[in-house]
């Protein structure tokens, strides 16, 4: 049986890089005494896969993976089971079981939103919410993408699906996953230098609030939706 | 959310922050206001080395079932990150509540190795306390050390309030609860100290006075008052089935080096073998009841969500349990995919049984240690191992599916001889001779490979050669070369390698070992010339040492290369380990003469340890 769990990692936890948290799972799930199913043959691994990977220093209401389960109870029972032996700061808050088909958690991304709130005693929070309208009105929004062997210029903008302000912060909805990834933190370096202020990544902290996929009639769902409660 | 005594900024910029944060599952969280006692206790060396520690998680664990104390942990910065907290300010703090270490109580440092010892200044600096004893006031942090480094604690001395001899099971309530008194009352910091010294196992260095002959040895080892015991006699657990042990241990985020469920099944070793330690410092030998630790792997593994379990001792082959434990532990790995990593078991046709139960086709290397090439050599310093058992199980290996054999030598030992260390060559020759001889070639996969290593051997104190003096540097890269060529001619080179370890670092661990208060200075200047981290190749840089020992007139010659009289007071002396000095004498003359002394199973040498009343000892009497 295949499962999409959906959790948080929050507060100090967005200094555990990425294949901590899968190490970190692992364990939990073994605490959990969940009958989660394992590979076969030479060193059997367990069948879990993580969806679109969040950068160091980004904490998270929307990260998903998935699983393969030998034995499952209900989504409550499994939910509870999980957080009961888990730290505070990584919470499990929904569990469904994924039909047949459904595609896995890593390929069906394809956008995740954010909030981006300033960091207090920050004198660029203003310049940067008044510069938003601007920003988005632009044709093309160009920035410079370093590699390791060159610098190309690329137009982001086609990745930004919506970017508004609301109370004070800065919500952003981005195109995510294998077809095109872009980060929050390089539409800030981009905003930064439209607003004319120096980037730092210490001025504003990034929440991702949910990981999407399409649905069957191309609109943007929540993960979780691709399954149901059980 | 816990506070972070970090800022993102700085967390961000170093490597591997989550060294820094604390808050893994199993770390123990307490509110200020229902405790009394601040303990932090340390490992001077990474997080990854540092979490990998078993004595910290048992103390760890024993503190923290007191009510009223709170027990965090800390371990050494990396130089990214001191380099950063030195030009900041930032003061050292501990996991639990990234609070600063001079808030603390204690301060509690394991010593496992002599090339941490600057890592000890870095915590003691970064956390602001005063480095030296006598510096320090009442309300400072009590600074504590223990391990087996403790066992000559004369080279640090001046950096450590008190010294715990022994293991820490037994006395640390007695500590506490006088120091609940102390700090709650007006007695003085040097009263609390002298009552501390009559704690049994607890050492106050600065409560002794040392006094030296002109030719640099000790002329008299004295405490300074009547009422501070002259001998500090070592502590041990009599019964360790019932002792504390940590079902809930942290477990980290971060890949660590032990990454798996710890079982301790046994404390101490029979072997008396001639240069070990740990072999003479935690005897008597003390198994544990087996049934408890079936119950511990099972409780461990559902408390950590591990994968993976192994055993700690010195040497499990000798545990009578181990057949049972290993049942009973495969029989969960196939429910509940757990594996077992073994320890090195002495190998016999029950440790090669086991490893191909649980290591299917995986056939790793097989590791023996022989310790020196030759039966003469290897009776010299009681390793009971001999060329048979060597080639028997060899044989065995070889015939069950493995072709990779790693043995372990060391170099330097007391009489050793250019025929002795030949003997590593040869007795490498042999193993792969015997393969060839015996597994036919359609059986052969890939080459078989005998690697040898041979590390540069030092005298520890504590031990029937801790009078001998070390070789030189120099000899000691000769016979190396030595054995090298002699590799290079056996008919079977292609299927030999050999390794052999630094010089330079093993001299000073040499130096540290067998040191004196003298040392003191020298490691202090040493740490300010910015050295840490010495243990680390890379950040280890001898000319440091050379420039302090000079300046201190300090010849390394006089701790490493002489010849030590067996009347002389050595600077450990005021320590009982319970094994006695004439058990010792008599154990040095033996290994002298080539003689073999049997192991505690076998035969009792009467060393002294029964006086504790438990394990081996008392066996055959159950």
């Amino acid at each position: 049986m295949k499962l999409r769990i959906k959790y948080s990692k929050l507060g100090n936890l967005r200094f555990i890089g990425h294949l901590d948290v899968m190490r970190y799972f692992q364990k939990e799930i073994r605490r959990a005494g969940i009958k989660v199913s394992y590979s076969k043959g030479y060193s059997p691994h367990q069948i879990i896969s993580f969806a679109a990977p969040l950068a160091m220093g980004v904490t998270s209401d929307g990260e998903y993976f998935d699983g393969e389960f030998d034995e499952i109870t209900t989504s409550e029972d499994m939910i509870n089971a999980l957080n009961a032996v888990s730290v505070d700061e990584m919470r499990v808050s929904e569990i469904v079981l994924l039909p047949d088909n459904a595609g896995n958690s890593m390929s069906v991304v394809a956008a995740s939103d954010y909030v981006i709130s300033f960091n207090e005693g920050n004198d660029k929070e203003d310049k940067l919410l008044n510069a938003v309208e601007d920003f988005m009105a632009q044709p093309e929004i160009i920035i410079l993408k370093k590699t390791k062997k060159s610098e190309r210029e690329e137009n982001i903008k086609p990745g930004i699906m919506k970017l508004e302000v609301r109370d004070g912060k800065i919500y952003m909805l981005l195109s995510t996953g294998s077809v095109y990834n872009l980060k929050p933190d390089l539409v800030m370096q981009a905003l930064c230098t439209s607003a004319g202020v120096t980037y730092s990544f210490f001025d504003y902290h990034i929440h991702r609030l949910e990981t999407y996929m399409d649905d069957d009639r191309g609109e943007l769902v929540p993960l979780y939706m691709a399954g149901t409660r059980f | 959310m816990r506070k972070l005594a970090l800022s993102d900024e700085i967390l961000m910029s170093v490597e591997k922050p989550a060294r820094y944060i604390g808050g893994e599952y199993n770390s123990v969280m307490k509110s200020l206001e229902d405790i009394d006692i601040r303990f932090c206790m340390c490992f001077p060396d990474v997080y990854e080395i540092g979490m990998s520690h078993l004595g910290i998680q048992i103390l760890y664990d024993m503190f923290n079932r007191r009510e009223d104390t709170w027990c965090e942990r800390v371990y050494s910065p990396w130089p990214d990150l001191d380099k950063i907290m030195r030009e900041k300010d930032i003061p050292l703090f501990a996991l639990e509540s990234q609070d600063p270490i001079k808030d603390f109580d204690f301060l509690g440092i394991t010593l496992q190795y002599e090339m941490c010892y600057t890592n000890i200044l870095q915590i003691l600096d970064l956390s602001g306390l005063p480095i030296r004893s006598r510096d320090r006031k009442k309300g400072d942090t009590i600074v504590i050390c223990g391990g087996p480094c403790a066992y000559n604690p004369e080279p640090i001395a001046d950096f450590f309030d008190i010294v715990y001899i022994g293991e820490g099971e037994t006395s640390y309530d007695a500590l506490l609860d006088l120091y609940k008194v102390y700090k709650h009352s007006e007695m003085t910091r040097k009263e609390f100290l002298i009552k501390a010294s009559n704690i049994p196992g607890l050492y106050v260095p600065s409560l002794y006075e040392v006094t030296y002959k002109e030719d640099g040895t000790i002329e008299s080892f004295e405490p300074m008052y009547d009422e501070v015991p002259a001998k500090v006699v070592k502590q041990v657990v009599k019964d360790m089935s019932s002792s504390v042990y940590p079902i809930k241990p942290v477990v980290s985020f971060m890949k660590v080096t032990q990454d798996r469920v710890v079982l301790e099944i046994m404390r101490g070793c029979i072997r008396g073998c001639r240069f070990c330690q740990a072999g003479m410092i935690y005897r008597p030998t003390r198994p544990k009841d087996v049934e408890v630790l079936k119950n511990y792997a099972t409780e461990m593994l559902k408390n950590t969500g591990q994968e993976e379990i192994t055993f700690s001792s010195l040497s499990s082959s000798d545990y009578r349990g181990l057949p049972e434990l290993t049942d009973c532990l495969i029989e969960q790995m196939n429910n509940n995919h757990v594996n077992i990593s073994l320890p090195s078991l002495r190998i016999d046709e029950f440790s090669l049984d086991v490893m191909s139960k649980i290591q299917d086709v995986k056939k790793n290397s097989l590791t023996f240690a022989p310790e020196a090439g030759t039966q003469r050599l290897r009776n010299v310093i009681n390793k009971g191992l001999t060329k048979e058992d060597i080639l028997g199980g060899a044989l065995k290996a070889f015939k069950g599916g493995w072709d990779k054999v790693k043995l372990y030598f060391m170099m330097g030992l007391p009489t050793e001889t250019y025929d002795d260390i030949g003997g590593i060559a040869d007795l490498s020759e042999e193993i792969t001779e015997l393969y060839f001889a015996n597994v036919p070639k359609e059986e052969r996969n890939g080459r078989v490979m005998v690697t040898a290593s041979a590390s540069y051997f030092v005298p520890k104190p504590f031990t029937p050669f801790q009078w001998a003096p070390m070789i030189r540097p120099e000899e000691f890269v000769k016979r190396a070369y030595y054995v090298k060529d002699r590799f290079k001619t056996e008919k079977n080179h292609k299927s030999l390698k050999f390794q052999y370890h630094e010089a330079d670092i093993t001299i000073l661990e040499g130096l540290l070992a067998r040191g004196d208060r003298k040392l003191c200075d020298v490691i202090y200047d040493v740490y300010k010339k910015g050295q840490i981290y010495d243990a680390w190749t890379e950040y280890f840089h001898k000319e440091n040492w050379d420039k302090a020992m000079e300046e201190h007139g300090i010849d390394i010659g006089f701790y490493v290369y002489r010849d030590r009289s067996l009347d002389e007071i050595l600077p450990w002396d005021f320590i009982d380990i319970g094994v006695t000095k004439n058990f010792m004498k008599n154990e040095w003359h033996r290994a002298v003469n080539e003689e073999v002394t049997p192991n505690c199973r076998m035969k009792c040498s009467g060393c002294g340890a029964a006086r504790y009343g438990g394990g081996v000892c008392f066996e055959a009497q159950n």
